[in-house]
């Protein structure tokens, strides 16, 4: 088993190299960082514009830049910046790097990409970590209710509602819950769901504005949680060893949770093993519509400022968080399932 | 007993595989008998159903309202509600939205179709390579579908659309009388290059198993081409796979497609879709009709299409042999 996480480990290492250069790539390509500045008063002038690239080393090839953001640049030699009376001043670069534990920073606020991800991440997860629990424990409730009255009215209530919801593009439910909640409540006399925000610091007020994307999230997500464990627990339900637990006269909830469930639910742990690094990413378009100061927002804001640090900071978290997620959840399925054995 | 005494008195052997169609029960092609399997699959009928009900909304719609009137716009009516006149209201600056999610629903479903040609076109492409050839190109081609797989499709989207949509580069263009944005085919390659992955995944474990089967041997030994191989033996065995996800796949591009629009980041103006008429109205959150009536559109063709593909994966699936 030690063998198997080492091996594992060290081949997700050529992995993490291949996805950072590519997005490096990528990233370096979204456009001209200084193109925010030009809007301003204070557009740089050409030879100011000089300098910045200089400092930021933007003015060296992608390779170079792409082993500086790896392994930073604090022991090269220093960087040759012309001052204004012709000369040269020499500064000695200061990044570590990312295998240092550096992600640079921001082109944008001059501040850590680390940091600007380190204060967006707990709302992120304020918004996904309830949503997601409060799916996958509805989703198992009314999966398995499904599951053992297969083809019955209610079974197919519940198929034709997850296929709906399933469908259903987020930013329809969310605009059309908002409608109904906030506005014709209002309209309604009664007393408006608060949305928008995180509310206005108290406990209170933010679990309020939580309450509709919450609502939306659980809504968009539970259909296809739903689906799946009715289809794993059908598959289990058929099964020889299922016939052999009520031909011994076991009581059928019994069958059910102690025979069925347990089986059914090892390919949920891979579902949700695969799935949790992905709540990190926040949820774009809820965050959106919901003003919510998230992963998701802050994506899109750096996106659209072309700050690449801070794009490549986020999206290196999330590659590591699902290459970390693969791992463990591969070694949590080992664990329960002892019927597999990595060498 | 008929073939030996056929064979003894020198006829051809396949009078006998050749019998009268009527008589050949067992006759039906694995195809034909997922197709039987698929007609009597309700959920699958009713997709069809209502996408056939969707095309033809985009299609006869565009014969009874010409194009013109998606684009004249009246700031004087704008965000007018529903009316005899405009059944879907108007937009904020007093455009036609019956004509809006006409024109748009057409752009919309060519991306999506489109986009998934270009996914199974590359995933497939990808996956027999890696399968066929194996080694350092397998290990590579794999490293880069898991390297895509591990981003959300979103934010590859978004950093691919916004690489290759400089408008500089790509001017409108016009095409049966209708200027369109170019992003519009930008975006059909953006969607198509990030979702490709789960298909190269399918074929290429496909061609593994299929690649050790005893008639590829048999083919190999009798000097077959590598082309002839994939293509008379290798391909046919994924064409059920291949089939299920470019169903689901139009739906995914469909829903990319509105997420990229809805943002603002999508397809641009001068052309509709559904997606960018619904990131018009996230504004106008009073006005429902401008959210509500494309928003419904993209949701019964995603729903259309998971009940077909839904249908198509049982249809196809050996396990129910029926």
């Amino acid at each position: 088993m030690t063998q198997y996480i080492l091996r594992r480990v060290l081949q997700s290492i050529p992995l993490l190299f291949i996805i950072s250069f590519i997005l490096f790539n990528f990233t370096n390509a979204l456009g001209d960082p200084m193109a925010v500045f030009a809007e301003t008063r204070n557009r740089p002038s050409a030879r100011d514009r000089e300098i910045i690239m200089k400092r930021l080393g933007l003015d060296r090839p992608l390779l170079e830049q792409y082993l500086i953001w790896l392994v930073g640049n604090d022991w090269m030699p220093p960087i040759e910046i012309p001052t204004d009376d012709g000369g040269v001043r020499y500064e000695q670069g200061r990044r570590r790097g990312v295998l240092r534990g550096d992600l640079g920073l921001s082109f944008v606020t001059r501040r850590p990409s680390w940091t600007r991800i380190e204060e967006r991440l707990p709302w992120t997860l304020v918004l996904m970590i309830p949503s997601y629990v409060i799916t996958v424990v509805l989703a198992i409730g009314i999966g398995i209710f499904s599951a053992v009255r297969q083809y019955s009215f209610w079974d197919n209530l519940i198929t034709s509602l997850s296929f709906f919801f399933y469908s259903m593009p987020i930013f329809f439910i969310a605009l059309l819950s908002i409608y109904i909640f906030a506005v014709q409540f209002r309209r309604w006399g009664l007393e408006p769901i608060k949305w928008g925000g995180t509310g206005d610091g108290s406990f209170g007020s933010l679990l309020q504005h939580m309450v509709l994307p919450v609502f939306c999230l659980v809504a968009i997500q539970l259909a296809g949680y739903v689906r799946f464990i009715r289809s794993s627990m059908l598959e289990v339900l058929n099964q020889d060893y299922i016939r052999t637990a009520r031909a011994k006269g076991l009581g059928e909830p019994t069958v059910v949770r102690r025979h069925a469930f347990k089986n059914a639910a090892l390919p949920l742990v891979t579902l949700i093993g695969l799935d949790l690094p992905f709540l990190l990413a926040g949820a774009v378009v809820t965050e959106r519509i919901f003003a919510w100061p998230g992963m998701g927002r802050l994506f899109i804001e750096s996106f659209e400022r072309a700050d690449a640090p801070v794009i490549m900071a986020i999206l290196m978290v999330l590659s590591v968080a699902v290459v970390v997620f693969q791992l463990l959840t591969d070694i949590v399925y080992t664990w329960l399932d002892p019927r597999i054995r990595y060498s | 007993m008929t073939t030996q005494t056929d064979q003894l008195q020198g006829k051809p052997a396949e009078r006998v595989l050749s019998l009268d169609p009527k008589q050949n029960v067992k006759g039906v092609s694995n195809f034909a008998r997922s197709m039987r399997r698929l007609r009597k699959h309700r959920m699958a009928i009713f997709g069809a159903v209502l996408l056939l009900f969707i095309f033809l909304y985009v299609l006869i719609g565009s014969l009874l309202i010409p194009e013109s009137a998606s684009i004249f716009n009246d700031p004087r009516r704008a965000l007018q509600p529903p009316s005899a006149e405009h059944p879907f209201g108007t937009d904020v600056i007093g455009r036609d939205l019956l004509a809006r999610t006409i024109y748009g629903g057409q752009v919309s479903l060519f991306i999506g179709v489109t986009a998934m040609l270009v996914q199974i076109l590359v995933g497939t492409a990808v996956g027999l390579l890696a399968g066929y050839l194996g080694g350092i190109v397998d290990f590579l081609l794999m490293r880069l579908a898991e390297a895509m797989l591990s981003i959300p499709q979103l934010f590859l989207a978004l950093i691919a659309l916004r690489i290759f949509s400089d408008p500089t580069r790509f001017p409108d263009f016009t095409f049966m009388g209708r200027r369109f944005s170019s992003t519009m085919i930008v975006i059909v390659f953006v969607i198509g290059l990030t979702s490709w992955m789960r298909v190269s995944r399918i074929v290429r474990s496909v061609v593994l198993s299929v690649r050790e089967q005893e008639y590829v041997t048999a083919a190999h030994s009798i000097g077959a081409s590598s082309w002839r191989i994939i293509f008379r033996h290798v391909l046919p065995n994924c064409a059920a796979p291949i089939i299920v996800s470019a169903t689901l796949g139009v739906a995914t591009a469909i829903l990319l497609e509105a997420y990229l629009g809805f943002l603002g980041l999508g397809v641009r103006a001068p052309t509709p879709t559904w997606g960018n008429i619904m990131g018009e109205a996230n504004s106008y959150l009073d006005s429902w009709f401008y959210w509500f009536f494309p928003a419904v559109f993209i949701m019964l063709t995603v729903m259309g299409i998971n009940f077909l593909g839904d249908g198509l994966r049982d249809a196809f699936d050996p396990r129910s042999l029926k």
